[in-house]
């Protein structure tokens, strides 16, 4: 009896948190599939009567008469992807060659180095934003996704070599002894036995990396101004300053730009949790 | 090995050691070039803005001021009160986001039906990006067609809609509460891959020793997840020390500055004010209180006693 009741009780905490994770989220959905007048109506229509995909339709399909944002929407979804994938890249490659040095080989002020580079990726973006601005102007690299790249790369790269360390720690020794041994020099073990059992390793690194450059705000904000450029995140920020909010092409946009993030997340959530207990943060 | 060989495998190791430091160096240096060129430089140039005068935009002249920029902070009232509203962010919402969390990761940790399924669900909050949670809650908190105030209407807890966002006490523990929801599932998702690691036999030689189930948790389990808690702890309270983002798209700042943290204030100052150099100095003072948890931290994960 007491069993069943203690069963229960637990039960209901987990719905309730459920409940709390998913209201939010479906109320984010219900939004983008509601017309324009359902979504002003008192009382509130939680289910939509007429639901509807126009709001989709409008990003992807720009016909005439839909607004401008959501036009450009699409245009700022491919500005965030390229600009995610080429700093998870370039983080990856640079990061995890200086991860290794640091982990591996023995060589003058090694650890400082590395807590050096630890400290950098602390510093928080509005510490950098203006003389990075100032560059970016000199050197007509404003409002262009290059200078979100670089820019970018000052908390990915050292996210990246943190995340490796602590995986290529996991590495037993002996294993690259043996390749010594079989006569592969530091490069050729690396490349050869390192690179491949380190899969995982770069796996959830580069998930990681991918999902703040994706996140990111600040920077997007400051150092861009038109689709040439804009990221999703800016450009969703942008529908709530209109005079005319246009609220279902808002949530929309909300949707779309959750789908990545929250896909890439629950394929790999293996790689998520192991990655978070190794001190990685999102935020 | 015979003695004859040992010379050469002398050699052979010095060898080796010259070219590890070699081959370390060349894989190290795009990383320390690119560190140097958009961290270091930038914060050392942010250094040297905050000792001027300069307040007519980025581009415009200055006048070197020395430190009066930060001694001008410690006597305004404006300053004193954002760093209050600060910590009131940062302690109301890292606060209760470790005990939700904690209470979360516990919960799942007993595997009550459906806890593989809440565990799934916790990455969701997490993974949605920092904008769309923001721009989420806010069309919750919207006063003429916000679900809060549709579903307080219906469930007969307010008897008009309220328009919430323009009350300057309610609003910023409305933007506490949107940060919680990415950031408890955050803590949680921690906080019970740490609880699956923990030794089950302590607990229950506790039990034996007649420990009741609340001193097992204060004194068994509570002190084996403080490696876990602290490092949450750091991370959370850097992050909302900072925070930015969500205010931008919740409140702007609003109302009546009322949401005006110490990041907003130093984005206001730099770029609606053009106070270029005061916005440095505060710049400056969030790095060093980053570096200061950023310390605390990296000693934390990195005890003197284990190696790096």
């Amino acid at each position: 009896m007491k069993k069943t009741l203690h069963i229960i009780v637990l039960s209901l905490l987990v719905v309730l948190v459920l409940v709390f994770i998913y209201l939010p989220v479906a109320w984010l959905l219900i939004s983008s599939i509601s017309t324009r007048a359902e979504l002003l109506s008192t009382p509130i229509h939680w289910i939509p009567q007429q639901p509807t995909l126009q709001n989709y339709i409008n990003i992807f399909s720009p016909a005439q008469g839909t607004s401008e944002v959501a036009k450009t929407f699409r245009i700022t979804l491919w500005n965030s992807l390229l600009v995610a994938t080429s700093v998870t890249f370039i983080a990856l490659v640079v990061g995890s060659l200086a991860s290794y040095a640091l982990i591996r080989l023995r060589f003058p002020f090694r650890q400082s180095m590395l807590i050096g580079i630890l400290g950098t990726r602390m510093i928080p973006e509005i510490s950098l934003v203006i003389p990075l601005y100032l560059f970016a102007t000199r050197f007509g690299l404003f409002n262009s996704p290059v200078i979100l790249i670089i820019t970018y790369l000052s908390f990915a790269l050292p996210f990246a070599i943190w995340l490796m360390a602590a995986f290529f720690d996991t590495i037993p020794v002996e294993l690259e002894d043996a390749a010594r041994i079989d006569g592969c020099n530091r490069i050729q073990t690396l490349w050869r036995i390192i690179m491949p059992i380190s899969a995982p390793g770069l796996v959830s690194t580069g998930l990681f990396v991918f999902l703040t450059a994706w996140d990111e705000f600040f920077f997007a904000l400051i150092l861009t101004s038109t689709v040439a450029a804009k990221t999703v995140p800016v450009a969703i920020a942008e529908f709530t300053g209109r005079y005319v909010v246009d609220v279902g092409g808002m949530m929309t946009g909300g949707v779309l730009a959750a789908i990545p993030p929250v896909l890439l997340s629950l394929i790999f959530q293996r790689y998520i949790v192991s990655g978070l207990t190794a001190g990685a943060v999102k935020g | 090995m015979s003695p004859s060989s040992h010379g050469e495998t002398m050699q052979r190791k010095r060898t080796l050691a010259q070219q590890d430091a070699l081959v370390g160096f060349a894989l190290i240096l795009p990383s320390v070039l690119i560190i140097l060129g958009i961290s270091l430089q930038p914060i050392i140039s942010t250094l040297y803005l905050s000792l001027f005068e300069s307040s007519r935009g980025i581009n415009a002249e200055r006048t070197f001021i020395g430190f009066a920029n930060y001694t001008t902070f410690l006597s305004d009232p404006v300053f004193w009160i954002t760093i209050g509203r600060t910590l009131y962010f940062t302690l109301v919402s890292v606060g209760l986001e470790l005990v939700l969390g904690l209470a979360i990761a516990q919960l799942i940790h007993t595997h009550p039906p459906g806890w593989q399924f809440l565990r799934t669900s916790l990455i969701i909050p997490w993974a949605v990006p920092t904008i769309v949670n923001g721009t989420m809650w806010r069309w919750i908190y919207n006063a003429d067609y916000g679900a809060m105030n549709g579903l307080l209407l219906q469930l007969g807890i307010i008897d008009k809609y309220i328009p919430w966002l323009t009350k300057p006490n309610v609003a910023m523990n409305l933007v506490i509460l949107a940060d919680l929801w990415h950031s408890v599932p955050f803590i949680a998702l921690i906080l019970q891959a740490a609880l699956a690691t923990l030794p089950a036999d302590l607990e229950e030689a506790a039990a034996v020793d007649g420990a009741n189930a609340l001193q097992r948790f204060l004194l068994v389990r509570l002190p084996l997840l403080r490696p876990a808690i602290l490092v949450a702890l750091v991370i959370r309270t850097v992050e909302a020390f900072r925070v930015f983002d969500i205010i931008y798209v919740i409140t702007n700042g609003g109302p009546a500055y009322s949401t005006v943290t110490i990041s907003f204030l130093t984005y206001l100052e730099m770029f609606s004010f053009g106070h270029v150099g005061r916005g440095s100095a505060l710049s400056f003072l969030i790095s060093l209180f980053t570096l200061i948890m950023a310390f605390i931290y990296i000693r934390m994960l990195y005890r003197p006693e284990e190696k790096l």
